[in-house]
């Protein structure tokens, strides 16, 4: 059997284009430089053809064909502007916006609303169709989502990404015809169903009709108040997608302008979050070593992941002892700050703020969790995207690009390649191997490089020998592939010693929290984070001289007492 | 109809169908008709959900695709006007309000004893005999004020050899 797909010859809009079998017209036309204007369609997500708008008279017909669904043949003649179409189009996108709140101005998607971006292309200059448009006002869920359905296009993106990319099932469409809706079970909110808070949702949405809470306000506030003294620090996954709102391509480094403009715009500190992700290798690289010498739980899975924890805590709960019990980078850099990062300078605890710069909806809920708290004060006060962040510096007037750039600040902000790569799926185990490989053996890696686990691909397997035993490794990224390891895992049907596991696809540089865009983007900042890591100096962990200075002055060593109760957690059984 | 016969009818009525998930919709309607109020109650749905080890977004979503689905007590008897236009021709509009003037309800609403509602349809297939309505799975037609009330107090008194409903014949 060959694997060489077939060629398909056509002619789009007269041009002769020559494309693999099974594209779809609506593929096809880009690759003939032709733009034919979508709405549910998503390149990583399933054929839906809900909207419409990509239809297209194919070889004379008068009936129309939605481009996105349908695939092409061999000698098919494709037409996709003529004033007949172009007349549809506009038809069907004005029917669109019948009901829709035409508040562009307060919404928060106003400048990156596909709707808004089609009512331009289209040129609609007033509302043909005047309907009534039911007040709905926004709901905030467990203070991390926001979902204002008055503005939903019912594309249908938001639960092809939960059912199907995902697997977690928390939102549905309900009803049908004029009352059709996409919803919850029961209207409930979403921290009463499965969701994770992962907001694949939210990433996917065309609209303004689920976004995460926006809490930039929130920041500018705490900065204002010379009361607080606020430290801020910023995920891997940030500085290779940061510069995306500012016009620069996909996977750009921003590291230096990153913190210089964080800088401007007040923080006392600015921090890295790979400092924290080092310290986590730390404890986790120990734990697994724990694990494997004392007949401990494996296979062991990561815990860095939010979105993951509510997940295994919703549909595996008979599998939790497997999760590590480290705290996300996130909430151990929380965790020090308040406690040795404060007593270091002479800080009361209740003076200090701490705001983490994520590429992740579920850091918003994570850092509300009950464990992460010391008497009721969160370790990690706020958790702005990288969406928000980029649209604080733009609120600032802070030309971030043009900035000189500059350095992390000490205590809390050295990093190693190791923590950078923590931004990309397979990034926690491969910085884990670099560390527990020289714990166990005493000699240097042969090679830093774990190529078999980096990548975009939702599964990947590799193994790494330890002296008097292989130790089996799988890295997963999305839910839906999380889904089928644990199954096997339940079901007696693995073997394996460690397990990653990520959320979103690609890893955290495929966060939710990250500029909108597709898969095609994910993976150029893949690449971004592994210049990253080849650029430092240093690329161990345990190479990380704070975090070493953290373990000599505060922590004493790995696992500790002391290291349990700051940097360590448990998990409970969410009811479903 | 049956009564509700106990805890277990929801779990009984999910094995008659050997738990398969792809029998969703048979068992809703064997649920729902056991309900007596003719709909299904949203921890029946989570325990059918939950039975078939399936996602009660998927329960609920098809819940409320179908019409003849209801998530909220619908009446022991279910009077089913129908909507269509032939009726509407032959004055089913008279055919509601007699049935709003022998109950005291409208379209949607249920008696306070829970016994009768009102629903609108969409046509049943018999405007040979139109104006016409269902009740259950039964099509009564060549209806007048004193057949309707006739046939309401057939339920009231339980008297089924008081209906005369069609006979579907094919």
């Amino acid at each position: 059997m060959s694997t060489q797909k077939e060629l398909v010859n056509l002619t789009i809009d007269g041009i002769a284009v020559t494309v693999p079998a099974g594209t779809t017209i609506l593929e096809a036309a880009r690759r003939a430089n032709v733009n034919i204007p979508t709405l549910c369609d998503h390149p990583d997500l399933g054929r839906r053809a809900v909207c419409r708008l990509c239809v297209v008279e194919c070889n004379g017909g008068r009936k129309l064909k939605a481009a996105c669904a349908n695939e092409v043949w061999e000698g098919a003649n494709v037409v996709t502007d003529n004033p007949r179409i172009r007349q549809i189009r506009r038809t069907i996108l004005e029917l669109i916006l019948a009901d829709h709140p035409k508040d562009c101005l307060s919404c928060v998607r106003n400048g990156s609303c596909e709707l808004q971006a089609l009512a331009e292309r289209f040129g609609i200059r007033k509302h043909v169709f005047k309907v009534g448009i039911p007040a709905q006002e926004p709901l905030l869920h467990s203070g991390t989502l926001v979902r204002q359905m008055s503005k939903c296009v019912k594309c249908g993106r938001c639960i092809a990404a939960c059912r199907e990319v995902q697997q977690v099932h928390a939102i549905n469409s309900v009803s049908r015809s004029l009352s059709y809706a996409l919803g919850t079970p029961y209207n409930t909110m979403l921290g009463d169903g499965t969701c994770t808070f992962c907001g694949r949702c939210a990433s996917v949405c065309p609209v303004g009709a689920i976004y995460e809470n926006d809490q930039v306000n929130d920041i500018f506030d705490i900065l204002a108040d010379p009361e607080n003294h606020v430290v801020v620090q910023t995920a891997p996954a940030v500085r290779v997608a940061l510069g995306e709102a500012f016009g620069l391509p996909a996977g750009s480094i921003s590291t230096g302008k990153m913190v210089a403009a964080l800088k401007r715009l007040g923080f006392s500190k600015v921090f890295d979050t790979d400092f924290a992700a080092d310290l986590t290798i730390m404890e986790e690289g120990h734990e697994f070593l724990d694990r494997l010498k004392n007949d401990g739980k494996l296979p062991m899975i990561t815990s860095c992941c939010p979105g993951w924890i509510n997940f295994a805590e919703t549909f595996f709960p008979d599998l939790l002892d497997h999760l590590s019990s480290c705290k996300s980078p996130q909430q151990m850099f929380g965790a020090v700050a308040k406690t040795y990062y404060a007593e270091k300078l002479g800080i009361a605890r209740e003076k200090i703020r701490v705001v983490s710069i994520m590429p992740c909806t579920a850091k918003k809920f994570e850092r509300a969790r009950p464990e992460m708290k010391e008497n009721n004060d969160p370790d990690v006060d706020f958790v702005l995207t990288t969406r928000e962040l980029a649209r604080m510096l733009k609120a600032a007037g802070i030309e971030m690009n043009n900035l000189p750039e500059a350095e992390f600040d000490r205590i809390m902000g050295e990093s190693t390649g190791a923590g950078v790569i923590f931004g990309a799926s397979g990034g926690v185990m491969e910085a884990a191997l670099r560390t527990v490989y020289e714990v166990v053996t005493g000699a240097e890696l042969p090679s830093l490089d774990f190529e078999d686990l980096r990548g975009y691909h939702g599964v990947k397997y590799s193994k790494v020998e330890l002296p008097g035993r292989t130790v089996k490794l799988a890295v997963v990224n999305s839910l839906g592939n999380a889904r089928a390891l644990m199954q096997d895992l339940r079901a007696g049907k693995t073997d394996v010693d460690f397990i990653e596991v990520m959320a979103c696809p690609g890893g955290c540089v495929g966060g939710a929290g990250q500029p909108y865009g597709s898969s095609a983007k994910v993976k150029e900042r893949i690449k971004g984070i592994y210049i990253e890591d080849k650029n430092l100096p240093l690329r161990k962990s345990h190479q990380n001289s704070e975090v070493q200075t953290l373990y000599r002055e505060f922590l004493g060593e790995p696992l500790s007492e002391r290291a349990h109760h700051l940097l360590h957690t448990h998990y409970h059984p969410r009811h479903k | 109809m049956q009564k509700i016969s106990g805890d277990n009818f929801i779990s009984e009525i999910v094995q008659k169908h050997n738990n398969d998930p792809q029998q969703l919709t048979s068992i809703l309607h064997d649920v729902q008709e056991a309900s007596g109020q003719n709909y299904v109650a949203e921890p029946w749905a989570r325990q059918i959900a939950e039975l078939l080890q399936t996602p009660i977004s998927h329960v609920y979503e098809v819940l409320t695709f179908y019409s003849m689905f209801s998530t909220e007590p619908k009446g022991k008897v279910l009077i089913e006007i129908c909507n269509s236009a032939p009726c509407r021709f032959n004055r089913s509009h008279e055919l509601l309000a007699w049935c709003k003037e022998e109950l005291g309800i409208g379209v949607g609403e249920i008696t306070p004893d829970g016994e009768f509602g009102i629903a609108y349809t969409s046509c049943v297939g018999a405007c040979d005999v139109s104006p016409s309505l269902k009740i259950g799975e039964d099509v009564y037609g060549n209806l007048n004020r004193s057949k309707l009330t006739q046939l309401i107090n057939s339920f009231r008194e339980n008297r089924p050899e008081l209906r005369e409903p069609l006979i579907c014949q094919n």
